[in-house]
């Protein structure tokens, strides 16, 4: 049968991804159970915060109010120290087997409730549905699992030496992933025998106050994690509090340096794992359409909210052309929208004030001269939404080079030799992670050897695993979280 | 002279790229997280319908068996607003006896040739075949590749005999098996679609596989050559059109093909001259989910006829 040329057809040679079939909305509709307030979760119990405030949790999906959440003041974060170091002189006495079978019951109830937990996740952050459900709610379980699995066995951990616990653990955790960063802060803290006070982000905090019910089913005993809530002013009672015995931090390089700069004189211990600005190296020989999705993967993963996130791609310059091309391809058919609707590819931007420094940022890529392409697509009316982009003709001394966007858009850089790619990806104050995508193994190791990040990744993007260490180098941070490694960040060897 | 020949896959390999299989199967698995409910559903399940070569490959077929796959293919159920199929897929010998039934129809005859489903007979054979077929009334020609000088690394004879069975086919189209199972590996598929889609015409398909070995059709495979579809186009212009075949059995596997083929190659290919399930049960299954959606409950199977066999 012969061609039919098609008079439709937009351009020669260019694919038509249209609305022949369009998708129905298919939004989620299990109920995510959330409260019309919160308290504080203080010594097993809720309670409300003696400073009598409460402010409006804001869903991202349309701008309007999803509850209300307690405003912790020193008073309150005082209470909590007090809770958890009671609570510190029995737990921190119990044989690990016991404390394992705690782990191993909140990862259980974590698992019953996923669904729950995943619509709450998604109303309160903004992420896709299917994120939340397929990775953030697995793998906050795995975090509990794997550390449960530890517990019982610190003395092995360093030959002929045990693990102590540090005492009360003060916790600060971000708005990217509100869930999994509390079970990767809470999970090794408990397996070694610590107890916590945490913090959510102020803007996030629904899934950790729902969790709170979920350590009362757990029977854990009262004080070993008290959840206080609040903005920055708590965030600085919870790190200065006088009990801590050790501060982890993860968040913005700016806090973070504020966070050190006030422990400098304590014996606190302290772990950060801060901003990223991940270099994302495709060589020549890379498999395209599988380095395609692995930049996709790696910069709009929850609408690029990742400190690990690859925002800056560095592609070999014989094949810069044909990789825009392709991406500009890929994300044509990227589903921006309702993050609860279970076809989104790219859902809200978490906060008001984050879309307004994402705009910043990317109008700073266009006066700088950068090439902006974007897909046509529609975003909904009310919320914070932004589309997915990409700059091409992007240097070095641009803004959007340099700058941590942490949004939905990816720089490209070009470079002409391997020892030219290892100097530009290092070329930054971070170092957090980085992408190889080449054909080549032995490239692989050659690249993986000289770039100054913590997690290397070969021919994938943001892949986690428990028991894989996480961390930063330079301004990225320091101490590691999961695996062998992130267990002695909670515990001091005797 | 092996060692020619070897060089000859590596350069090909070199030519087309390389596909990273952990890559190709992550990208897959995306399609089969999409929801589709109600009106895309609806859209989704008649055109599969229309997509559906009905298919029988037995060697216990007869004149009476294809009559009643003929039957089925125009007809498939009695609910009102159901599509035909595109076409039927039967051995050389029954195009004759299917040539009864449909000829003068939107339904198509199409027939495995080429000493189906190895490929392991003398060259003048095989088009031998092909022309009988063409002759009794065939409008398409399922054909299959020489894996074995693929494998040798003898591409030339690969792609002549291709050519060779192309000008055999006259005016039928023709759909080049590649059977993707006992070519192993995704780089081996990209490679082997090239090979085929430089000497076929617009509009003639590149095929998953024959339903004769263990795997089939997977969405993994599929979209390796859904990829080289359009990079083939992208770079010369001419549409291919693709065939997965074997082990599509459900509406909902069918549903995640095409959601790979609107992702991929765009609204251009959601159509029959440019997607074929080569598929049996799946049919019933797609009549199955139209009337589900139709009356608002599952029907019992035998509420459909059963005129093909598994496939």
């Amino acid at each position: 049968m012969p061609a039919k040329k098609s008079p439709s057809r937009p351009s020669a040679r260019e694919l038509l991804f249209g609305d022949l079939w369009e998708f129905d909305p298919a939004p989620e509709s299990a109920p995510a159970s959330i409260d019309d307030r919160y308290g504080l979760f203080i010594g097993g119990k809720m309670v409300a915060p003696k400073s009598k405030k409460y402010f409006d949790s804001i869903s991202p999906r349309d701008g309007k109010k999803l509850s209300e959440i307690a405003q912790a003041n020193a008073a309150d974060v005082d209470a909590a120290y007090q809770a958890a170091a009671h609570a510190f002189k029995s737990w921190s006495k119990l044989p690990g087997k016991e404390r394992g079978k705690y782990l191993f019951r909140i990862a259980r109830l974590l698992q019953d409730r996923s669904r729950e937990f995943a619509v709450a996740e998604t109303l309160d952050g903004g992420k896709p549905i299917r994120e939340s459900r397929d990775f953030d709610l697995p793998m906050a379980a795995a975090h509990f699992f794997y550390h449960a699995g530890w517990a019982d066995k610190l003395d092995y951990v360093a030959p002929g030496r045990s693990l102590a616990p540090l005492g009360v653990i003060g916790q600060v955790i971000p708005w990217n992933f509100p869930l999994l960063m509390l079970a990767w802060k809470i999970a090794p803290a408990l397996a070694t025998g610590n107890t916590v006070v945490l913090k959510p982000a102020e803007t996030t905090s629904v899934t950790a106050m729902k969790f709170a019910s979920i350590l009362t089913d757990a029977g854990l005993p009262p004080g070993v994690v008290n959840i206080v809530t609040g903005a920055g002013e708590t965030g600085a009672a919870v790190v200065n509090h006088p009990l801590a015995a050790k501060i982890a931090f993860t968040g913005s390089t700016e806090v973070g340096r504020i966070i050190q700069r006030a422990l400098a004189t304590t014996d606190k211990r302290l772990t950060l794992e801060l901003g990223g600005k991940a270099a994302n190296i495709v060589f020549e020989d890379a498999p395209l359409d599988q380095a395609v999705e692995g930049i996709v993967n790696g910069i709009f993963f929850n609408q690029g909210h990742v400190c690990c996130a690859g925002s800056r791609l560095l592609v070999q310059e014989s094949i810069a052309t044909e990789i825009l091309a392709r991406l500009k391809r890929r994300i044509a058919v990227l589903r921006v929208g309702d993050p609860l609707d279970k076809n989104t590819d790219i859902g809200a931007i978490n906060s008001k004030e984050q879309l307004t420094r994402i705009q910043q940022l990317v109008q700073s890529g266009v006066d700088e001269g950068a090439e902006i392409h974007q897909p046509a697509c529609k975003l909904p009316k009310s919320g914070f939404y932004f589309p997915p982009t990409v700059f091409s003709n992007v240097t070095q001394s641009q803004r959007i080079a340099n700058e941590e966007i942490f949004g939905p858009v990816l720089s490209i850089l070009t470079f002409r030799t391997p020892e030219e790619a290892i100097e530009k990806a290092n070329n930054t104050p971070y170092g957090l992670s980085a992408g190889v995508w080449t054909d080549k193994g032995s490239r692989i190791l050659m690249m993986a050897s000289k770039l100054k990040a913590g997690v290397v990744w070969a021919n994938t993007y943001n892949k986690f695993d428990p028991s894989s260490p996480f961390g930063g180098y330079k301004e990225s941070g320091f101490g590691r979280e999961g695996g062998k490694h992130g267990l002695l960040d909670y515990a001091s060897l005797q | 002279m092996i060692a020619r020949s070897s060089r000859n896959l590596c350069r090909l390999l070199e030519e087309v790229g390389p596909v990273d299989a952990v890559g190709i199967e992550e990208r897959v698995a995306k399609y089969a997280t999409r929801s589709i409910k109600k009106d895309s559903k609806l859209f989704a399940l008649r055109l599969a319908v229309t997509m559906v070569d009905l298919t029988t490959l037995e060697g216990k077929d007869t004149p009476g068996k294809v009559a009643s796959l003929c039957r089925k293919a125009l007809c498939p159920h009695d609910a009102p607003d159901i599509p035909q199929v595109a076409a039927v897929c039967v051995y050389p010998s029954m195009v004759k006896h299917a040539a009864r039934h449909v000829k003068g129809t939107p339904v198509r005859i199409a027939s495995v040739a080429t000493a189906f489903p190895s490929g392991q007979a003398p060259l003048k054979t095989r088009l031998a075949e092909v022309r009988q077929a063409v002759a009794d009334g065939a409008d398409e020609i399922d054909m299959v590749i020489n894996r074995g000088a693929f494998l040798e690394g003898e591409l030339a004879r690969v792609q002549d005999e291709i050519a060779a069975v192309v000008e055999a086919c006259g005016d039928a189209i023709l759909k080049v098996i590649l059977e993707t199972s006992e070519l192993e590996t995704y780089d081996h598929i990209r490679a082997a679609s090239f090979l085929a889609m430089r000497v076929i015409r617009p509009g003639d398909f590149i095929k998953t596989s024959t339903g004769k070995t263990s795997s089939n059709a997977t969405l993994g495979n599929n979209q390796v050559m859904l990829d080289a579809i359009r990079d083939h186009f992208l770079a010369t212009g001419v549409e291919i059109a693709m065939k997965p075949a074997g082990g599509i059995r459900t509406a909902k596997q069918a549903i995640q093909f095409l959601i790979a083929v609107k992702e991929t190659l765009g609204d251009h290919w959601l159509n029959n001259r440019r997607y074929r399930f080569g598929a049996s049960s799946l049919l019933n299954d797609l009549l199955r989910q139209l009337e589900t959606q139709r009356t608002g409950a599952y029907q019992a199977p035998w509420t459909f006829s059963e005129d093909s066999g598994a496939y």
